[in-house]
């Protein structure tokens, strides 16, 4: 990878972090409603995905998608103005959290309902295969969501038709705060996709350039061969399932022990190790993401609120 | 005028849309090898090929959910639930996701899709085969659901509802595939969203749809023998529900019986009634009578499951109540 798109990557890690940060920060100020879900310490998971896609493949995941935002190229402008549920909101202010999406950057969404974007991921495939292109489709969704029905319809139709769906769950160790061992009767997640003969791997979720390198090589394989591939990602979340959870399952040292392999502390240590960029121009991304991040909240807290019309329009097209 | 039944109609607005526009295509359960359950889609898979007439597993999230998906996308699908008793297997689509995704996103999306599905009682399927249960789909905003009660109707709402960029929910009824009516000659559309009045009279309003219409044309014609006249009007559509024309009717007959299938409570007739009585309660000469499903599952038996249901006599009943 070239030097220009290594600061890329860090940049957009960094920016998903500080974004979040801000915004539990605002959460907690109670200028955010609703349920917030972070994404700290699963960054390298969806910046190496996404990386990895060409503009025409589709990207779309679950409610913890203020990431996938921002590696899909929506601005944090817009982005913090949803969260604040302003009129200039990518979502306009109706979606909130978790309903983030952008047609223009192929993202489509942000949903909410934990399983229920698989089918419609299929259908984004289907649609494609329809049209006969070759376009991908990444639908990321969590270890939970493959204990549910939609997850095993989706898969099957995946594999029967031949759709190009790469399916990535994001395998974070709980679901809400139910951990894998509790709730799944497979613990090697990959394994489901054996079910539907489907080709599957598993990655290292914190380094982004594994993550980066398995998602080009899947991708590759779905498109050629038009197959669906499951790809899944072990990460970890730091903070809580959403704001205001009380974290009763599992012990500060796991957390603690996590953070010793922090995706962007693992990237910034690889890239100055091989000396493909110095320590300066990874300090001047910081600084950047510093100013990004407080024009973001300026212009979010500074942006009108929806128009009380608004409440009535699009519900319908015509 | 051509004299078609439900079936051609339905058959015919498809199959003109799938010639008019390549961007629509059929998928659900049974649609191409075998012809459709209810031989609507017969001969379409030798016609259009496996890739406008796609077979899919029984797995009714992934046929609704993929529906949804490839309207999202810009294609225009014609998603097909075997009954509409299955669509609760994919409620979370129809009420959940495909309402929604327009609103939530600010507008960014589109969902072109019309979901077609066959309800009703009256063929001794057992209680979960047989429902009617258009009411709650009608109760959320952002679907619209669509339930023709002739040929006529039938063909020109379908192809409506084919052409729209919102969901649509487009209810048939099992028992009147085989019902004959005028279809117009050469091609034409009926907007989504207007009341009809389907038979002009002086005496009451009955305000009925799909097999409550023709119930209710019968019952209307036996009262015509007494020298009742009875004004019937049609919703055709129950979200989004056209009051006019029902307004405007009961405005001159001051009275109103309603008839649905689907169960009293909650119902088409409850909330139809609660209309009238909010925009025209000072029109009111009578109480409002509502003909509907008795209050149990729909039982196997031929004579109980008759029972159940509502019957032309019921309707006759009811308007002499009404005019009494």
């Amino acid at each position: 990878m070239k030097k220009d798109q290594l600061l890329d990557l860090y940049h957009q890690m960094v920016l998903i972090r500080r974004v979040e940060e801000r915004g539990a920060e605002l959460y907690q100020a109670g200028k955010i409603g609703g349920f917030m879900h972070l994404y700290i310490g699963q960054e390298a998971v969806s910046t190496g995905l996404i990386a990895a896609r060409e503009p025409r493949d589709r990207v779309i995941t679950a409610y913890r998608d203020h990431g996938v935002a921002i590696n899909c190229g929506i601005p944090a402008n817009e982005v913090m103005a949803e969260l604040l549920g302003k009129a200039t909101g990518i979502s306009k202010g109706k979606g909130g959290s978790m309903h983030m999406a952008s047609v223009e950057k192929n993202f489509w969404g942000g949903h909410a309902i934990v399983g229920g974007h698989l089918p419609i991921a299929a259908g984004l495939a289907v649609g494609d295969q329809y049209a006969k292109n070759d376009n991908v489709t990444i639908c990321m969704f969590g270890d939970g969501a493959t204990n549910i029905g939609y997850f095993h319809e989706a898969l099957n139709l995946a594999k029967a038709w031949g759709l190009r769906v790469l399916w990535v769950c994001e395998n974070n160790k709980y679901g809400m705060g139910t951990a894998v061992e509790r709730a799944s009767a497979v613990l090697d997640i990959q394994q489901k996709a054996e079910g539907y003969e489907m080709k599957h791997s598993q990655v290292d979720g914190m380094d982004v350039m594994k993550v980066y390198e398995a998602a080009k090589e899947a991708m590759e394989y779905v498109r050629t061969n038009s197959q669906p591939y499951l790809l899944e990602v072990i990460t970890y979340r730091y903070r809580g399932h959403s704001m205001g959870d009380p974290e009763r399952y599992r012990k500060p040292e796991e957390v603690k022990k996590w953070q010793e392999n922090d995706p962007i502390g693992i990237f910034r240590k690889h890239v100055l190790e091989k000396k493909t960029v110095s320590a300066k121009a990874l300090d001047e991304i910081d600084a950047q993401v510093e100013e990004e991040v407080n024009a973001a909240v300026e212009f979010a807290e500074t942006s009108p609120e929806p128009a009380p019309e608004e409440l009535f329009t699009n519900v319908y097209v015509e | 005028m051509a004299k078609i039944t439900m079936r051609e109609a339905i058959s015919q607005a498809i199959m003109e849309e799938m010639d008019r526009d390549p961007a629509v295509f059929i998928l659900g359960e049974e649609v191409g090898v075998w012809g459709g359950t209810y031989a609507v889609t017969k001969g379409f898979y030798d016609k259009y090929g496996p890739d406008r007439i796609k077979d899919t597993p029984i797995a009714e999230n992934a046929i609704i959910g993929a529906a949804i998906g490839a309207a999202m996308v810009g294609q225009r699908p014609i998603a097909e639930l075997m009954t509409i008793n299955f669509a609760f297997s994919a409620m979370d689509y129809i009420v959940n996701q495909a309402p929604k995704l327009h609103y939530m996103f600010g507008g960014q999306f589109q969902v072109p899709m019309v979901i077609r599905a066959v309800g009703g009682g009256g063929r001794q399927l057992g209680a979960t085969h047989s429902q009617t249960p258009d009411a709650i789909f009608a109760h959320f905003p952002g679907l619209k659901v669509v339930s023709p009660g002739t040929p006529e109707d039938a063909k020109g709402l379908l192809k409506s509802a084919i052409r729209s960029n919102d969901p649509i929910l487009f209810i048939e009824h099992a028992t009147m595939y085989q019902v004959r009516g005028e279809v117009p000659d050469g091609e034409y559309l009926i907007p989504i969203g207007k009341s009809k009045v389907q038979r002009e009279g002086k005496d009451i309003t009955i305000v009925t749809y799909s097999k409550g219409l023709e119930l209710s044309m019968k019952a209307a014609d036996e009262l015509t023998k007494e020298g009742i006249e009875v004004e019937v009007v049609d919703l055709r559509t129950l979200r989004p529900l056209d009051m006019e024309p029902v307004l405007e009717s009961f405005k001159k007959t001051n009275r109103a019986v309603l008839v649905e299938e689907g169960w009293k409570s909650y119902g088409v007739g409850s909330e139809v009634a609660s209309r009238i009585y909010e925009e025209a309660f000072d029109y009111v000469d009578a109480p409002i009578i509502r003909i509907a499903q008795k209050e149990v599952p729909l039982p196997y038996n031929r004579a109980l499951e008759q029972a159940a249901l509502p019957q032309v006599p019921d309707i006759v009943a009811a308007v002499k109540e009404v005019l009494k």
